[in-house]
């Protein structure tokens, strides 16, 4: 089962590597990590993408919340909630292909941020299945670079993960 | 205003520290000079990083109290991390403050610089590196409360040497609020309340327990519960002590080399009571077939991590052991009646019994038992007994009846060969005055015998058992079962003369060799020589083996005992 898994965690110098060192030595799987400060710059936001049965995904959160910079820890997927990605892609955008390219960022709701001769760069977010399905739609070999923050999420309605 | 490394040592008096174990070096200057212009601290200099930080553990072990270790940079940590690890796998309150290297010179590859919070991180319950001299005083504060509450375990505090020269105000907190860590203590209620109704249902029942009772120092509650209940008891190999080995519910040990009836009475449960104990593989072996029995299991742990881990759990109750026994007491107090079937469970038991699983053969050499049994008797059963990791470990947990908590002091988790050694000193400097043995072998006294001229340097009188069979009995013992008695490696060869060894360093040396000379042997060494250390190298038959065992993978009940080889 895919989980989204919310941290807040003291902003230490070191925190980051608890939380990977944890996942590592325990045999866990990371598929996306992201994190950054919250408005409170005292705590950053960690989202960690994850795979695992129900009784994996229970170890897990419970040895989260043992690291001792960890203040709360959610797994988001649990209940209502919405997830973004952010991917940033470089296309070549010659002849033909640069018409098409067009045309299939606007199919996505992407936005075009570079512009050169030859090549693109678009901006896509949603939901990860949106982002592979747009690099699917592409021509593998019109794709120079891709990069992607990882999933970030967050509670529906008032589920809230504040201190 | 007083200078970082004034503050250490006044962060330390403020904490009641009484013994810090150390070596000094490059990084902690400053510190040892402050410790030198006090005396309510005491320094204890061993011979080597890793054997401060065993005693400093033993020291906890054998009190209440948070085991504190003084260490340089560089290899001073590094030759610290088996002691760490062993300290964290066994959940001991211990606080080791590292020398770091100036902080502008972290990062450039500096003389005796080493990533102390990267490296020690895994086998750590927190660690800090201070960065501020105005952050030392909560820092240290910290770490001995996160230390000593919750799950104990070892915290890592990284000095670098400009903070311990630079000065400023010391104010020490009296106490410390993290929001990020606020471990449960109280169980939960409705827990508590569905585990007694279980505990009446039950026709099987057994209580399994561990270190956990140990270190919330609830052995008195557990036996008040145990006796209410007339339950049967079994002790994890960390959980000795924690109930009177000799009162009749115990059933001793259980797990790879626990007795027969433990491991039956454990598999066969209809209702398991475990308390500060978390199933490992060396306490249920297979867990498959563990788990073909269909039981109840209430589990009683002040890590919520420790519960469903291995094994699932019917009736979590996440709170300290001591105050969760306080609250099954009270309930039971309001009347509690165990159904009348456990009587037959008793008879059971018994008949488990009837196997005497812990009889071995007679030889015409010493067996290591028999010097276990004797160490007992000579000792009336009061001494607090350290072991190293193999033979001699399981011997020692087996044959030396434990009726106190705290009395046995060992790497149960990260099986550390070298501690008994340190291990005895830690203990002697915790309780001054007891008789203290360490039961080990050839093999692993060898791993930390330098120790023997910290011992002479502090005149503590440990009493040291060696188990001397020529192999590193464990290892030998599996290569003779499973490896078709290919001994790879398992031999030790070009082995000191131990009683010139013990004699050189300045204490006394025996060496015994007939099975007659035993008993007097002890006596001597408990007696006559009882303010010095006594080396006493017992030349014991080479084959001897631990039995009953459950060999990895198979299940609990599966069991080779004495007789079937």
């Amino acid at each position: 089962m895919r989980h989204i898994i919310s941290i807040l965690i003291e902003n230490e110098a070191g925190a980051l590597s608890r939380v990977a060192g944890l996942f590592s030595a325990r045999g866990y799987n990371i598929e996306s990590l992201t994190v950054a400060p919250t408005e409170d710059p005292s705590l950053s936001r960690m989202t960690i993408l994850t795979w695992g049965s129900d009784e994996v995904l229970e170890q897990i959160t419970k040895q989260l919340n043992k690291l001792v910079d960890v203040v709360k820890v959610v797994d988001l997927s649990e209940a209502a909630h919405v997830e973004r990605e952010l991917m940033l892609i470089k296309v070549r955008a010659t002849g033909k292909d640069r018409e098409e390219m067009k045309r299939m960022a606007d199919i996505f709701r992407g936005r075009i941020i570079d512009v050169t001769e030859s090549t693109y760069v678009i901006e896509l977010t949603g939901a990860s299945s949106k982002l592979d399905s747009f690099i699917a739609a592409l021509d593998a070999g019109l794709i120079l670079e891709t990069v992607r923050t990882g999933v970030c999420g967050i509670g529906r309605g008032d589920r809230i993960l504040k201190v | 205003m007083i200078s970082g490394a004034e503050i250490v040592i006044r962060c330390l008096q403020e904490e009641k520290v009484d013994y810090v174990f150390g070596y000094p070096g490059g990084s902690v200057l400053h510190i040892y000079d402050a410790l030198f212009k006090q005396e309510d601290v005491k320094h204890i200099l061993v011979r080597h990083e890793q054997a401060a930080v065993h005693a400093a553990d033993a020291y906890s072990r054998s009190s209440q109290k948070v085991g504190v270790a003084l260490v340089t940079s560089g290899p001073g940590v590094t030759n610290t991390v088996t002691g760490i690890a062993t300290a964290y796998m066994d959940s001991i309150p211990m606080v080791v403050l590292c020398g770091q290297v100036p902080t502008q010179y972290i990062g450039q590859d500096a003389f005796q610089e080493c990533d102390t919070v990267g490296i020690t991180r895994p086998c750590v319950k927190h660690n800090f590196l201070v960065k501020d001299v105005k952050d030392l005083a909560l820092t240290i504060k910290k770490a001995f409360h996160i230390a000593s509450t919750g799950r104990p375990g070892p915290v890592v505090v990284d000095i670098p040497k400009d903070i311990t020269a630079q000065v400023c105000e010391f104010d020490y907190p009296k106490s410390v609020q993290m929001r990020s860590y606020n471990p449960v203590v109280k169980g939960h209620l409705g827990q508590i309340k569905k585990a007694v109704q279980i505990l009446q249902e039950a026709k099987r029942p057994i209580i399994y327990t561990g270190g956990g009772v140990i270190l919330s120092d609830a052995a008195e509650k557990l036996t008040t519960l145990a006796r209410k209940l007339n339950f049967p008891v079994t002790n994890t190999l960390m959980g000795l002590g924690g109930y009177p080995a000799t009162d009749k519910q115990f059933v001793g040990m259980l797990g790879m080399h626990g007795t027969f009836e433990a491991n039956n009475a454990m598999h066969f449960a209809d209702v398991i009571l475990a308390i500060g104990a978390r199933f490992d593989d060396r306490v249920i072996g297979n867990p498959e077939h563990f788990g073909e029995e269909k039981r109840r299991v209430i589990h009683i742990d002040i890590d919520p991590s420790s519960i469903s881990k291995r094994v699932k759990v019917d009736v979590p109750i996440v709170g300290n052991v001591n105050d969760v026994l306080d609250e099954i007491l009270k309930l039971m107090d309001g009347g509690f009646t165990a159904d009348p079937e456990v009587a037959d469970w008793w008879k059971q038991i018994d008949e488990w019994r009837g196997r005497n699983s812990l009889a071995y053969r007679q030889s015409e050499h010493i067996m290591p038992q028999y010097v276990v049994e004797k160490l007992y008797e000579v000792t009336g059963g009061d001494a607090f007994i350290t072991s190293d990791v193999g033979q001699h470990q399981m011997f020692a947990a087996q044959y030396y009846k434990f009726d106190k908590p705290r009395r046995w002091i060992n790497s149960g988790g990260l099986g550390t060969m070298g501690v008994g050694l340190p291990y005895g000193m830690g203990v002697l400097l915790a309780n001054p005055g007891s008789q203290v043995a360490c039961v080990t072998g050839e093999g692993s006294i060898q791993m930390c015998i330098q120790e023997l001229s910290t011992c002479k340097q502090y005149e503590l009188p440990i009493k040291i058992i060696n188990l001397n069979n020529g192999m590193l009995g464990m290892v030998r013992q599996w290569q003779e079962m499973f490896y078709s008695k290919r001994y790879s490696q398992s031999y030790v060869t070009s082995l000191p003369d131990f009683v010139k060894l013990a004699e050189s360093y300045g204490h006394v040396g025996m060496r015994i060799e007939r099975p007659e000379d035993v008993e007097p042997a002890l006596r001597k060494a408990f007696t006559e020589y009882k303010d010095r250390l006594v080396f006493m190298d017992f030349i014991i038959d080479p084959g001897a083996n631990v039995f009953p065992m459950v060999a990895a993978g198979k299940g609990l009940t599966e069991m080779i005992l004495a007789e079937d080889i």
